[in-house]
């Protein structure tokens, strides 16, 4: 049973002469919760970007499912795929970006109903019904057929985290959901992700929130300069960090 | 002592204004500023614009009867409805091929993105008088236009002239002139959309097409639709330079006609009315198909001309007869005597 796992292998990724990862390496185990921290610039946040091929790798591969991302493996070559397919896969993996990007001209009920029907080919009527359960989870289902401006932040996150589950992945990959909500507002999308923890849904999430990280993670995983620093347990990696640059950022961020 | 004082003063700090006074000041009437400066300028302008009309009214060399004889004359609405005809057809082929080249130019093929950039350097380098021409004269250069396999056997075959006569020849230099415009507001307007619209829609793993038509397209529209309406307007008075092509549109059946009459400037007014009606047709749609693409990209939609004016008039005669308003007004059309704070005005 390999759904949900994911695996990074020697990944490296440069934006021109800037090596934004330099060599990673990271399995998280199918259903478990591993948080993704470090400084700005450290690499996290194309980490995740890498692991549903919004970014190609420069070398190194990533699986999740035991499927290779972006590559199709025939005998001993790796051929990469067409973008049709790879747009398939990402229905696989879920993502919630930092600023939303929820689709401002549709309904609420319509961003959650896109990709279901025209990525994967299922029924609306089915979707649409899901969907108004999902909405419902996130405490939402008063909204459905609300636009995406006419709510707030916190709203807007629920949302795209409803239409990120819409198609069921196995995967869920979070980039800083937090960053860019008032602070009243951070608590009620935490609490949507914690309802999420060990559901049977990998979930990697990147963020600043150390007491989120302290209470939901299975593993920490500290990055900087484009390298993972340490990982293991929160009681670890947060309360007796090996590294000193590991202590450093968490003596200023806590 | 004094820090309990102090205290007691942060808690519950002094009205401003005194109980009594804000009593008094609830029940006062509200009396606008007043603007001598807008006043003078007003007077000025009504003046001017009265001297205007009455030139108009009063010099009979305009000949306002003539005007208004020829303004439903058969055969100049039957030019109108070739302006139309033209605007219509150039601005189909225009657009859909303008979206086309747009996205081509930013496809990640460089052939074809060379070959869009190369068209719109020709097309809008090359005045539109020529290129009708050119195009009028389609079959000196090619008399059969013949249809099969790229350098192979031909299946059919026709006569040039009988495809691109002058209506076709028109067509195709408004059409595809207008294409190389069109795809640079088409291109404009898709990469005004955020970039976080087409990593959500590619993160979602919704198809290609799919993410350009339901995603993208309907965001950019929002800056399309204005310029292209400008464009649009600029083509219905652009097919009036195919009367060099003797095709009977409204510029050409009016030039015809003053042409035996020699009523010219009367003639010329014809036009310019129907010119005008159009645009104005142009124009209102143009606010309504932009108050459409705003959905999503404002909280509330602003109130259209007409809902405006019903509120205007139910506010005033509410206020004439003291019968109540309506829920559905808005609270800025109802004003009442007594209210310190009023909206602001100038919405």
């Amino acid at each position: 049973m390999t759904a949900g796992l994911v695996e990074v292998h020697g990944v490296h990724k440069s934006y021109g002469t800037l090596e934004v990862l330099a060599g990673i390496d990271l399995v998280v185990q199918p259903g478990e919760v591993t948080v993704v921290i470090g400084p700005s610039g450290s690499g996290k946040s194309t980490l995740l970007r890498v692991i549903n091929h919004l970014e190609r790798v420069d070398s190194g591969f990533v699986a999740v499912g035991g499927e290779v991302v972006g590559y199709e493996r025939r005998g001993d070559t790796l051929r990469e795929l067409r973008e049709r397919d790879v747009l398939r896969q990402r229905t696989r993996i879920g993502f919630v970006f930092q600023s939303f990007n929820l689709f401002p001209h549709l309904t609420v009920l319509e961003n959650l109903v896109e990709a279901p029907v025209h990525a994967q080919g299922r029924p609306r009527r089915e979707v649409e019904a899901e969907a108004r359960v999902l909405l419902e989870r996130v405490g939402l289902s008063d909204k459905a057929d609300a636009r995406p401006r006419q709510l707030s932040g916190g709203q807007q996150q629920r949302v795209a985290i409803a239409r990120a589950l819409a198609t069921k992945p196995e995967v869920l990959l979070f980039d800083e959901p937090t960053s860019a909500l008032d602070p009243e507002l951070v608590g009620e999308v935490l609490d949507v992700i914690k309802t999420l923890a060990h559901s049977g849904t990998t979930l990697v999430v990147v963020t600043h929130e150390i007491g989120f990280a302290r209470e939901l993670a299975d593993t920490v995983v500290f990055m900087d300069g484009g390298r993972i620093v340490e990982q293991g347990p929160p009681a670890q990696v947060l309360d007796h960090p090996r590294h000193a640059r590991t202590k450093a950022f968490l003596d200023k961020v806590l | 002592m004094s820090v309990f004082q102090d205290e007691s003063r942060l808690l519950a700090p002094p009205p401003v204004l005194p109980a009594r006074e804000v009593s008094t000041l609830a029940g006062l009437r509200v009396v606008p500023a007043r603007h001598p400066g807008r006043w003078v300028a007003t007077a000025v302008v009504a003046v001017l614009l009265a001297m205007v009309v009455s030139s108009l009214i009063t010099n009979d060399r305009w000949q306002w009867s003539v005007v208004a004889e020829y303004l439903t004359w058969p055969s100049v609405l039957t030019g109108l409805w070739g302006t139309l005809r033209l605007t219509f057809v150039a601005a189909v082929i225009g657009f859909g091929l303008g979206t086309v080249l747009a996205l081509m130019r930013l496809s990640r093929s460089p052939l074809l993105r060379s070959v869009a950039w190369g068209y719109t350097w020709v097309f809008r380098s090359v005045p539109l008088i020529l290129q009708l021409l050119l195009w009028y004269n389609l079959a000196y250069l090619y008399p059969v236009l013949s249809f099969g396999i790229p350098f192979g056997p031909a299946f059919a075959e026709v006569d040039t002239l009988s495809i691109v006569g002058k209506f076709g020849a028109a067509v195709l230099g408004l059409g595809l002139s207008q294409a190389a415009y069109s795809a640079e507001i088409v291109r404009a307007g898709i990469l005004g959309v955020d970039q976080g619209q087409h990593e959500a829609a590619a993160a979602l793993g919704i198809p290609r097409a799919r993410q350009q038509l339901r995603i993208v397209l309907p965001q950019a529209m929002r800056t399309i639709v204005p310029t292209s309406i400008n464009e649009i307007i600029g083509l219905v008075k652009g097919t009036s330079v195919v009367y060099v092509l003797a095709y009977g549109e409204l510029f050409y059946t009016v030039g015809v006609i003053y042409g035996r009459n020699l009523k010219v400037v009367p003639l010329l007014m014809v036009a310019a009315i129907w010119y005008l009606v159009v645009t104005t047709v142009l124009t209102v749609a143009q606010y309504y198909l932009e108050r459409n693409y705003a959905k999503g990209a404002l909280r509330t939609l602003p109130p259209t001309p007409v809902q405006r004016l019903r509120w205007t008039v139910l506010a005033t005669t509410s206020r004439l007869t003291g019968r109540e308003l309506p829920a559905s007004v808005p609270p800025a059309y109802a004003p009442r005597a007594g209210h310190l704070v009023r909206t602001g005005g100038d919405r």
